[in-house]
């Protein structure tokens, strides 16, 4: 087991202090406009905040990783009386939603923590606090898997589609990718 | 390309069901920057004299802020402006909230509503797509019930929507558009918008707002957010709670209301109770708004949280802000849960609450008197609530009595007769005014009450403090750090300015004093509502974030105008000159100009007529208020003296009104 230093940068997001001014919306399209700040369009923003005033529901969530396929169920959350889909919370970009996806080319959109500044400004836009910006550094365990492991994928998608095909994708996507970790 | 504004506004004609998108002359901007200066200038064009009110020619302008929707925080007003059917003169009303960004989002600047559908519609601007929609279904619906219902059924919970409730749809001349946390309630919009056939306007967009000079315009905007910071982590002291920080007043947030309940008057603006404000009334009332108070709300893009969701017990939540919180409570001499309560139906009825519980109370001193039989209100419950309730259901359907205080109190009492007059005692130019009757005169007050067009005494004040601080060290304290002067006189006059002796009320400040600080404190109220910017970051609080200094940088920056301090004050004074010239076309003049009699106790005539006389003459009018030819050519505004000649409201070749200037 192999341990390494990762710094973990985290927006903790206080619900019971967002007053729905999506001021959030407004610096993150901004920032991200180009050249930076020429526009803004809540559209774009990689947060968006849930707003439904009426039955008191606020939540801010940032875009996270694009995924091709949409969740088989949808769960309900029940907190404090009020119910949430689970959605609400979901930071995808998603084919089930229109959230997180350029408005002009539809490609997902995904929060960089703004990248180059002090701190995400979307957190130092919120003068409610209810975006609070964290970093850690923490020892994170690096699992070495087992080469056993791979070899039982590797043989049942071998199984599944034959050995050419699977080394033509191996050597495909080898060519493609730029170098990974570990 | 344009910067700030898109450029483009939207033309639609109820009557023939036109919808036309209309590229604007971007010269326009130059001269009226936008939201109120831009609406007054399509109001002189297209509106003549003769309009009323319910006519199709009159028209309903929806104008977003030149500002709003770029990151500037706070800048989030909508304009309406359209002819009152309480004064007859132009509508000054405003709205925050979500609207007018997402309006520019849209891609559009305004909506101009011209004619009158025979039907009731909602009009459903979603980017480029623009339909006018049947409302049968929403009759009778509550503003904010038909905000919820039309999101609904178009499945855009994203959309914001701008509705009247049933006092708008029976043209009830106090009726308000609302908007969520917000509404344009002032000079009876909502009836227009009524009579136009509109139930509500409904926008969502999904596009850029672009910038002239973009890490300029967000170095600035990041200084207002530190100041902001700055601001509200050291209230100014010696000031009451409400006028320490930014923002509307805080009513949502603050439960000390021992200033309101016992300076305002209670009733039909007739009682003061002196000792009202007790332990026990403070315990009560303050777990009555803890109780119901869900959250506290902010407009867009804004971090003040003005406004509250309140969730009465047994009724539908709805928001609030500022001091509707006790204009029902006190109209019918009652308690905060009372106030909360039918402020709640208020609201989805669509009502101004100002207006709205004067009118109430004024009813109920007529019955007191005998002016008003009970056989006029036949089925009226015994306690004052109840009455309260009955006396609201019956103006937003206009049935019997309501039917005739629907239009306000200064046209009920002409209605009514039998001296009802006497009781329409807080009006000016015929719109029902703040509760407050004070002692002394105050010549700052007197100037903003008589000339001020925007009927609202909160729309026009602001800047300079309300009274002199106790002590010169608090003086000099308070003027330190007034970076917001647009000349350092100010900080001499208020340095001067006491309770008692020579350099007090109502000598001092003297009448030139008085009539700088006035147009100082309009002019700044004037830019705001041509940029969009809400007064509590910027006109209406003691030391603001926004002022005369960086102003020019954001239009300049945000906008691409060239801009510097003396030609954003003479681009105001250019649209305000506009709105009175509007107005003086309508019938305006001096006589009209006055406070409610009973407003002060101690008046001192001759001066108020010195300082009418001085105030004039600094804003280029002639002595009845009407724009001189020489300040109407400074401006550019020559058509407006044309006009005036061929009218004959003023003489060709000079200045003297055409007409008896008698006051």
């Amino acid at each position: 087991m192999k341990s390494e230093k990762k710094t973990i940068k985290t927006i903790k997001i206080d619900i019971s202090k967002c007053n729905g001014c999506r001021a959030c919306e407004v610096i993150c399209s901004s920032f991200h406009a180009a050249p930076k700040y020429s526009s803004n369009n809540p559209e774009r923003s990689r947060i968006r905040v849930t707003r439904e005033p009426l039955r008191d529901v606020y939540v801010p969530v940032y875009a996270g990783e694009y995924t091709v396929a949409e969740c088989a169920g949808r769960d309900k959350y029940i907190i404090d009386g009020k119910e949430y889909d689970e959605c609400a919370f979901c930071r995808a970009s998603c084919p089930s939603r229109d959230l997180f996806k350029e408005p002009d080319s539809g490609l997902p959109l995904k929060c960089d923590m703004c990248e180059g500044e002090d701190e995400p400004l979307c957190v130092k836009w919120c003068l409610a606090d209810a975006l609070i910006y964290e970093e850690r550094e923490e020892d994170v365990e690096v699992a070495e898997v087992p080469q056993e492991e791979i070899e039982i994928g590797l043989e049942s998608l071998i199984d599944k589609h034959g050995i050419d095909k699977v080394a033509d994708i191996v050597a495909q996507i080898h060519k493609s990718s730029k170098p990974t970790k570990g | 390309m344009r910067y700030a504004e898109t450029g483009i506004n939207l033309e639609i004609d109820l009557t023939r069901g036109n919808i036309e998108k209309v590229a604007t002359d971007p010269r326009e901007t130059e001269l009226y920057l936008g939201g109120l200066g831009t609406n007054t200038k399509i109001m002189w064009d297209r509106v003549p004299p003769e309009t009323k009110p319910f006519s199709p020619e009159n028209l309903l302008i929806f104008g977003a802020g030149l500002l709003c929707g770029t990151p500037a925080t706070g800048c989030n007003r909508t304009i309406v402006s359209t002819i009152s059917p309480q004064s007859e003169l132009m509508a000054f009303s405003m709205m925050g909230g979500f609207w007018a960004p997402e309006l520019k989002y849209a891609g559009y600047d305004k909506v101009i509503l011209s004619g009158k559908s025979t039907d009731l519609v909602y009009l459903w601007i979603n980017d480029d797509k623009v339909e006018i929609r049947d409302a049968s279904h929403l009759r009778g619906k509550g503003a904010i019930e038909t905000a919820e219902l039309i999101k609904e059924e178009l499945k855009e919970p994203k959309a914001q929507v701008a509705a009247i409730g049933m006092a708008g749809e029976n043209r009830v001349y106090y009726a308000s558009i609302e908007q969520g946390r917000s509404s344009a309630s002032r000079g009876g919009i909502g009836a227009v918008m009524g009579d136009k056939g509109v139930k509500a306007i409904v926008v969502r967009g999904t596009k850029d707002i672009n910038l002239a000079q973009p890490a300029q315009y967000i170095g600035l905007c990041n200084d207002v957010l530190d100041y902001i910071k700055k601001r509200e982590s050291n209230p100014i002291p010696g000031v009451m709670p409400i006028l320490a920080g930014l923002g509307s007043p805080q009513e949502m947030k603050v439960h000390d209301e021992k200033w309101h309940t016992e300076n305002f008057m209670w009733g039909n603006s007739r009682e003061r109770k002196r000792d009202f404000w007790t332990d026990e009334i403070e315990k009560e009332w303050t777990e009555t708004l803890e109780k119901v108070r869900t959250r506290l709300v902010s407009c867009f893009n804004c971090p003040m949280e003005c406004g509250a969701t309140i969730s009465m017990p047994g009724l539908p939540t709805y928001m609030m802000k500022c001091f509707t919180k006790l204009t029902y409570t006190m109209g019918a001499f009652s308690d905060l849960d009372f106030g909360l309560s039918i402020a709640q139906k208020a609201t989805e009825y669509g009502v101004d609450g100002f207006s709205a519980p004067q009118v109430m109370a004024f009813a109920l001193e007529l019955l007191e008197n005998g002016i008003l039989t009970d056989a006029a209100i036949p089925e009226m419950p015994e306690d004052s609530e109840g009455r309260f309730y009955y006396l609201l259901d019956k103006i937003v359907r206009r049935e019997g009595i309501g039917d005739v205080l629907a239009n306000g109190t200064y046209w009920a009492a002409k209605e009514i007769g039998n001296g009802a007059d006497a009781y329409a005692h807080n009006n000016i130019k015929k719109t029902e005014q703040l509760p407050l009757k004070l002692s002394m005169l105050n010549p700052v007050y007197f100037l903003m009450y008589a000339t001020g067009e925007k009927f609202n005494i909160t729309q026009i004040e602001g800047q300079f403090p309300q009274a002199p601080f106790a002590t010169k060290e608090e003086r000099e304290a308070f003027v330190s750090d007034w970076i917001q002067v647009p000349d350092e006189k100010f900080k001499q006059i208020l340095l001067d300015w006491e309770f008692r002796g020579e350099n007090s009320n109502p000598y001092y400040p003297t009448v030139d004093m008085s009539c700088d600080i006035v147009d100082w404190q309009e002019t700044m109220h004037y830019i705001d509502d041509a940029l969009g910017q809400c007064a509590g970051l910027s006109s209406f609080p003691l030391k603001p974030p926004y002022h005369i200094h960086n102003y020019p940088k954001f239009i300049s920056a945000g906008a691409g105008l060239e801009m510097d301090p003396v030609k954003l004050a003479q681009a105001a004074k250019r649209y305000r000159t506009l709105v009175r010239a509007f107005n003086i076309g309508r019938g305006m003049r001096r006589k009209d100009e006055k406070p409610p009699a009973n407003h002060w106790k101690k008046r001192f005539p001759e001066l108020e007529e010195e300082l009418l006389d001085a105030y004039y003459k600094l804003k280029g009018w002639n002595n009845d208020g009407i724009p001189t030819k020489e300040s109407l050519h400074e401006l550019g505004l020559d058509y407006v003296y044309e006009d005036f000649v061929a009218r004959g409201i003023l003489t060709d070749g000079d200045d003297v009104s055409g007409e008896d200037t008698s006051v």
